[in-house]
């Protein structure tokens, strides 16, 4: 067990199983660390586990067994409150609060946590830039941007307090191939410059190679496997193998639809 | 006889009874109001209370206005003078559309956009207030909006128990077979309640729109 906190890693999951009361094991002994800085992407299906995981680091769900320890402090003794503004979180583009302009939405924490509304107006402004948001937009309502614009708003919102861990549940998930392939890419550079720790939950093998350091792959609420990008390609696991080919029978097939994938992994 | 004919002769008369009827309706709705948002709001979180809260609720409503009015004669302090039975009456009968729209106004947010303001560290207060509540706004006025329509109505009942309001007039003409006086008093209500529905359903509509 690591003593000093400067070792420990940013995030390590023990054993953490969860099933909810009367419910089906959503999680099953799951074990897993990830590095301070570091880009760990949680591979899998629908029903894999995935976002079940996401949802024990922020607590917004606690382990029924097992345990987590955020920074080496175990989860339980961190206030919610204060653990989730430590851990910026970015889903989908329904997330993002539709009553508020795109200046409040990514304002909320900051203004929230009190800081002055000038303070917060300048971090904003250089979210704003940072995701790469032209700064005319901050008066328009989420409903009046694209789908790439309210992902780059998501992110931004995720990133106000400055966190050191982000955790993002399918962040791109909702947008055209060509929007998603250059956020994908602008996510990349903006990670190599912040250099925080992040976990990123995908189905979307080209995503995890692209994005991440390490790639846990889940199955049924379990850890199949723990590669990087490199080790992915070459391993025989035949889950692994499987996820290959059906993207590669995606992407040479061109226009060949996607919906082998599932039976391919059965 | 003209309809018109009393409504005409005595203006005064009809313009102070359709304020004791406004302030009858709005201080009725007020407390509804007021002891609705809190309940709505807390049993929107307890689903299995909910239900039975909106049952009891709901039950007013099965009990006559006409009798409701009347059992509150034994009531101690409330029974002692008729505009206070009146605006209790009132307020329970403007209770239900007010609980029921904001439990379902609440449990009507987008759930993404809830777990979005959660997982990103905002206390249930603060999600409540800068989320929940005005993401809620539109289907909470709409619940006011049939509160106080309601209330407009029933309320001429209230003149029964000689609480006042435009009923007055109305039972006075039903006493004398007097349809100019009936009109006198149904004619304001009736304004009065389209009025309220008009600007309500304005707000409602500016409020949804956001959304």
């Amino acid at each position: 067990m690591a003593s000093a906190a400067s070792v420990a890693p940013a995030i390590a999951i023990r054993d953490a199983s969860y099933h909810p009361p009367g419910g089906p094991t959503l999680l099953q002994s799951l074990s897993l660390e990830i590095a301070t800085g570091v880009t760990l992407v949680l591979l899998g299906r629908s029903g894999s586990g995935k976002t079940t995981t996401l949802k024990l680091m922020n607590r917004l769900l606690d382990p029924t067994a097992g345990e987590l320890l955020v920074e080496g402090r175990p989860a339980r003794d961190w206030d919610p409150i204060r653990l989730r503004r430590h851990m910026g979180y970015a889903i989908q583009d329904v997330g993002l609060f539709p009553h508020y302009t795109v200046e409040r939405n990514i304002g909320l924490l900051p203004a929230v946590e009190g800081w002055p509304a000038t303070r917060t107006r300048e971090r904003v402004r250089e979210l704003m830039a940072l995701v790469g948001l032209d700064a005319t937009l901050a008066t328009r309502y989420p409903r009046e941007l694209s789908g790439g614009q309210r992902q780059r708003v998501g992110v931004a919102r995720a990133l106000a307090l400055d966190p050191p861990i982000l955790l993002m549940d399918e962040p791109f998930g909702a947008l055209d191939p060509l929007t998603r392939a250059e956020l994908q890419g602008e996510f990349y550079r903006l990670q190599q410059r912040l250099g925080k720790t992040v976990v990123l939950v995908t189905h979307d093998l080209r995503e995890a190679l692209l994005l991440g350091a390490q790639i846990a792959l889940l199955e049924s609420g379990r850890l199949a496997g723990l590669y990087t990008p490199a080790e992915f390609l070459r391993t025989h696991d035949p889950l692994a193998v499987a996820y290959r080919s059906a993207f590669t029978a995606k992407n040479d097939g061109g226009t060949r639809p996607p919906a082998a994938r599932a039976g391919e992994l059965q | 006889m003209n309809l018109l004919d009393y409504l005409l002769a005595h203006p005064r008369e009809v313009f102070t009874l359709s304020m004791e009827h406004i302030s009858l309706v709005g201080i009725s709705v007020g407390i509804a109001i007021l002891v609705g948002l809190p309940l709505g709001v807390a049993i929107s979180r307890r689903p299995a209370i909910a239900r039975a809260v909106l049952g009891a609720v709901n039950s007013i409503h099965v009990v006559p206005s006409l009798a409701l009015f009347g059992f509150l004669f034994a009531v101690p302090w409330i029974g002692d003078r008729a505009p206070r039975m009146a605006i209790l009456a009132l307020s329970l009968y403007a209770l239900l559309p007010i609980l029921r729209n904001v439990c379902a106004g609440i449990l009507g947010v987008d759930p993404a956009v809830v777990e979005a303001g959660r997982g990103l560290g905002l206390t249930d207060a603060q999600l409540l207030r800068r989320v929940e509540l005005p993401l809620a706004l539109g289907v909470i006025v709409a619940g006011i909006r049939v509160a106080v329509v309601l209330a407009i109505g029933i309320g001429t009942i209230a003149a029964a128990i000689g609480a006042g309001g435009l009923g007055e007039l109305i039972f006075r003409g039903l006493a004398m077979v007097n349809d100019s006086l009936i009109f006198a008093g149904a004619l304001p209500a009736a304004v009065l309640a389209l009025f309220a529905d008009l600007s309500l359903g304005w707000i409602e509509g500016r409020l949804r729109e956001r959304v």
